[in-house]
């Protein structure tokens, strides 16, 4: 039986620093340039294409690198992730529609369902293996959708959580404001990404990766791979909740499709397109995918054809995502060099 | 929820035939799409996620067939046939590259033809919902059994569907080309070694497991409306028969099919807006208690 290994093939292990704090230190530095860049755009460029762009990658950013961690890192390909980010756009919606709590209180709030779903749901699924997980994960998915559709008194059904979602001023923000939500957005984007990169880079993180190339050697010297893969299942979900409450903020409402499968098809499109073996693959994937669409829908009605050839450009002729293919050629002509 | 319904149902036989019936061609048009997509996880080991697609082009092959001949069984015909070849054309061209590479390198693959076949679709049959209407030889009032309502065209639906399934079963098991595909499935290389052409036993099962999805297509045709995308719903409850029945398995797939098809049909009564739900739960189910589905064999 082959172990499916997301797009390593026969590459080394990583070798984990003993030391990982001068990384840190650069990662935040990083993460805090990455924010003050994001923060100068509307200073430079006053477009709200520009700045809606900005946060739908925001949103699907945050949920497709989250998923990377299950895909990439631990191998775990999930073909339901999805329902993370509709659970956390349904719930951030209905907290703040029903209740009226302050939008902080809203967001813990939201995460900490999350936490709980996803502990019960990722318990079930992370026994299985492979393509059953993707399936099971699928069922799930579907499972939560086929609820939000049939709860018509709660969820609205297939119109979707409609008319709006209250935004009340907090520490002043106020997130009706669109410049506020330009930044909130980016603020969150950045600060996921700072800890998921934490969380990847991280004792924890190589042991995901161990998982990944060899769950038998993995609990052979002592790990508990079910736990090890339970608790990424749950970090991964917090992410992508994250993803779907800036999404609900943006659109002032929540759709059945976000909670759809093809949410969970796309993420994984994203991953792909990006690559799956650099951090920042998923992201570089995100902005790819939205460019794409964006342009493609305003070209043609025929949109499934040109995005289909280039996601078969990408599969059989590149045969790995873009910042796969950037870093492998870097290293390969660093290697000649060298030579 | 509406339970009294499905409990009035459940005591009364008119109702009970008329919904098994229904349930069954369900089940029926389900086994033949889902037990190609076993059978192609079977020997190739790829899931081969653009199989609805197959089913879609069934249906509008057998819908154009059957406007310009006029004739159903040319029309059945053409619909299997047509979607065999570009079943075997798409495994020659595309599928084959990626056999032996990552599983989500084979899904993009298969998941940029689901995009590109809707969009062939809308290109050359239009955008909007067709219909191939019930052929004159069906057009006769239906049948009553225990005072349920048996249209004609169902049990020819469920009597071709059984055919087919009777005729893969015995195919497989007794013919030398079905040993030869076991023993593909079981060990490519051996069977290579021996000097038979693995790539062509590839293309013909892919082929093979395109042609039943389009012969569902092809007898759905004048029982459902016709819209590009309409191979995806079907893709995924196939998806669900065969992972209930266990991958790879034949028989898993039949008995997976049927009680989807049950599940839908009384669950319609039951469960009118929940009815998708619960052959998801169904599915969580059985996957939580049996992880490689109910017929499926234990992954070492």
């Amino acid at each position: 039986m082959t172990e499916v290994q997301a797009g390593q093939g026969t590459q080394p292990l990583e070798v984990p620093r003993i030391d990982a704090r001068p990384q840190r230190y650069r990662d935040v530095l990083i993460a805090l340039v990455a924010f003050v860049l994001l923060a100068l755009l509307p200073v430079l460029f006053g477009s709200k294409q520009l700045l809606d762009f900005v946060i739908r990658c925001a949103a699907y950013g945050l949920f497709a690198t989250s998923l990377n961690l299950l895909v990439g890192y631990t191998g775990l390909i999930s073909f339901g992730h999805g329902m993370f980010f509709g659970l956390g756009a349904y719930g951030f919606g209905l907290m703040m529609q029903k209740t009226g709590v302050p939008i902080p209180v809203a967001f813990i709030a939201t995460l900490a369902m999350t936490v709980v779903v996803a502990v019960v749901i990722g318990a079930i699924c992370v026994r299985l293996k492979e393509i059953y997980f993707a399936f099971v994960t699928l069922a799930f998915q579907m499972l939560i959708h086929s609820t939000i559709l049939s709860w018509q008194s709660l969820t609205g059904g297939d119109q979707g959580l409609r008319g709006g979602i209250p935004r009340p001023p907090f520490l002043g923000i106020d997130l009706s404001n669109h410049l506020h939500l330009y930044i909130t957005s980016c603020a969150l984007l950045v600060i996921g990404l700072l800890l998921m990169r934490q969380i990847a880079q991280s004792p924890f993180g190589y042991t995901l990766r161990m998982i990944r190339d060899n769950a038998t050697r993995a609990s052979f010297i002592g790990i508990d791979v079910w736990r090890a893969k339970l608790v990424i299942f749950v970090l991964a979900a917090l992410f992508a909740a994250t993803g779907g409450i800036i999404m609900a903020l943006f659109v002032s409402g929540a759709y059945p499709e976000f909670a759809y499968w093809t949410i969970s098809g796309e993420g994984i499109f994203i991953n792909m397109l990006g690559g799956v073996t650099t951090f920042l693959g998923p992201m570089v994937g995100t902005v790819l995918l939205l460019i794409l669409n964006d342009t493609v829908t305003r070209l043609t009605e025929y949109h499934g054809i040109v995005l289909g050839i280039v996601i078969l450009f990408f599969a059989i002729g590149l045969r790995k995502g873009l910042m796969d293919f950037v870093v492998e050629w870097f290293a390969q002509r660093r290697g000649e060099g060298r030579a | 929820m509406d339970l009294d319904a499905l409990a009035s149902c459940l005591a009364s036989p008119a109702c009970l035939v008329t919904q098994t019936t229904s349930g069954l061609i369900i089940g029926m048009l389900l086994f033949l799409v889902a037990v190609g997509l076993t059978l192609i996880f079977g020997v190739l080991k790829v899931v081969n996620f653009s199989h609805g697609a197959f089913y879609m082009f069934g249906a509008y092959f057998a819908m154009t067939a059957y406007q310009v001949t006029g004739s159903f069984a040319l029309a059945i015909l053409s619909g299997a046939v047509g979607t065999a070849l570009l079943g075997l054309i798409f495994e020659r061209v595309f599928m084959s590259r990626v056999y032996g590479r990552d599983v989500l390198m084979q899904l993009l693959v298969c998941y940029a033809f689901v995009l590109i076949f809707d969009d062939v679709v809308r290109m050359i049959w239009g955008p909007e919902f067709k219909s191939m209407g019930m052929p004159a030889a069906f057009q006769v009032p239906p049948l009553f059994i225990a005072g349920g309502v048996v249209p004609p065209y169902y049990l020819l639906l469920i009597g071709v569907a059984l055919a087919a399934a009777a005729l893969l079963g015995l195919g497989l098991a007794r013919s030398r080309i079905g040993k030869v595909i076991r023993a593909a499935a079981h060990n490519p290389g051996m069977v290579s070694a021996l000097g038979i052409n693995t790539g062509l036993i590839y293309g013909g099962v892919f082929a093979l497991g395109g042609m039943l999805a389009g012969l569902a297509g092809a007898l759905a045709a004048p029982v459902r409306s016709l819209t590009p995308g309409m191979g995806f719903s079907v893709l995924i409850e196939s998806f669900i028969v065969t992972v209930i029945g266990g991958m790879g398995s034949i028989l898993g797939a039949l008995i997976g099919a049927l009680l989807i098809g049950l599940i839908r049909s009384f669950g319609s009564l039951g469960f009118p807006l929940f009815t998708e739900g619960l052959m998801y739960l169904f599915m969580v189910i059985v996957l939580v208690s049996r992880p490689t589905g109910l017929f499926g064999k234990e992954v070492a």
